[in-house]
């Protein structure tokens, strides 16, 4: 039915904000643009297909089609808790430096406001290498999320980071699985 | 600044709701089977699913407009709806 990759005009999970926290937006632009992001995720996945194994690109394509999902999570969330901050209120939680370079665009840049890098991902060209790189990432994404939480008690934020907490936590067991998987396949090439 | 977002019903929400869960499941079954391809109740499960959010998906465009574009969901009045508001991010 899909030839391409497309957009679906809906979320995967609901983000529900009903105020302006320019200050929690900060910290969420970390999963945007920063090192252990979702958009690092996508890129990183989606271009290690090509050189993995058969058995496990379905996988890979679909990991990495769901981290756009939760890109567009995050930007929805950034969105909404900047619309309506005035300059002052920007300044005031430390965007000021953003603001003067991009308004109330998002930017793919982490809390700090380092731009992002192709250098935070890898593709190495050995699945085993590769994979091991996608399991760190999911755990590094999971302990983003975590840390996010223990900074704000925003209710519906924090609804909306427990789900992509889990997610990471589901990715990360799958790409576990398709280790075993590549295993056990070279092993069975080996023996016979 | 942003432009005022667009004020949709209530069993637009509903709806969508209904739609992220029924999507959840697919998502969850669709990395399982990636994985376990010969799990036949997986499997199963994926076509009930996929049953459920065809008739979902069909009640939603027909009163909200498309969910999907470049051909993939019908044109409901002979209009051209995709454009319009609302957006994700704007909900
Ligand atoms: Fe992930």
């Amino acid at each position: 039915m899909k030839a391409i990759w497309i957009y679906e005009k809906k979320l995967q999970y609901p983000v529900r904000v009903s105020k302006c926290d320019p200050k929690l937006a900060k910290m969420l632009i970390e999963q945007y643009g920063g090192a252990d992001g979702e958009l690092s995720a996508a890129l990183r996945y989606l271009n290690q297909r090509y050189s993995i194994p058969d058995k496990v690109i379905g996988l890979l394509t679909d990991i990495g089609t769901e981290e756009f999902a939760h890109l567009e999570m995050i930007a929805t969330m950034v969105y909404k808790l900047t619309k309506d901050a005035t300059p002052e209120q920007l300044r005031a939680a430390g965007l000021a430096d953003h603001y003067v370079n991009h308004g109330h665009a998002l930017f793919y840049h982490d809390a700090a406001g380092n731009p992002w890098t192709a250098t935070y991902i890898q593709a190495k060209g050995d699945p085993i290498a590769d994979l091991y790189e996608d399991i760190a990432a999911e755990e590094k994404a999971r302990a983003t999320y975590q840390w996010i939480i223990d900074n704000t008690d925003d209710p519906d934020i924090v609804d909306s980071l427990r789900f992509l907490r889990e997610r990471e936590v589901v990715h990360s067991l799958r790409f576990r699985e398709a280790v075993e998987i590549l295993k056990e396949y070279n092993s069975t090439k080996k023996m016979f | 600044m942003s432009e005022t977002p667009p004020q949709m019903p209530k069993a637009y929400y509903q709806y969508l709701h209904e739609l992220q869960s029924i999507d959840f499941v697919l998502c969850e079954l669709t990395l399982y089977l990636d994985t376990h391809p010969e799990d036949e109740q997986a499997l199963a499960q994926f076509t009930q699913f996929q049953k459920r959010k065809h008739n979902l998906m069909t009640q939603f465009e027909a009163a909200f407009g498309p969910l999907y574009e470049f051909g993939v969901s019908p044109i409901s009045g002979g209009k051209w709806t995709w454009s319009q508001t609302p957006w994700p991010w704007q909900v």
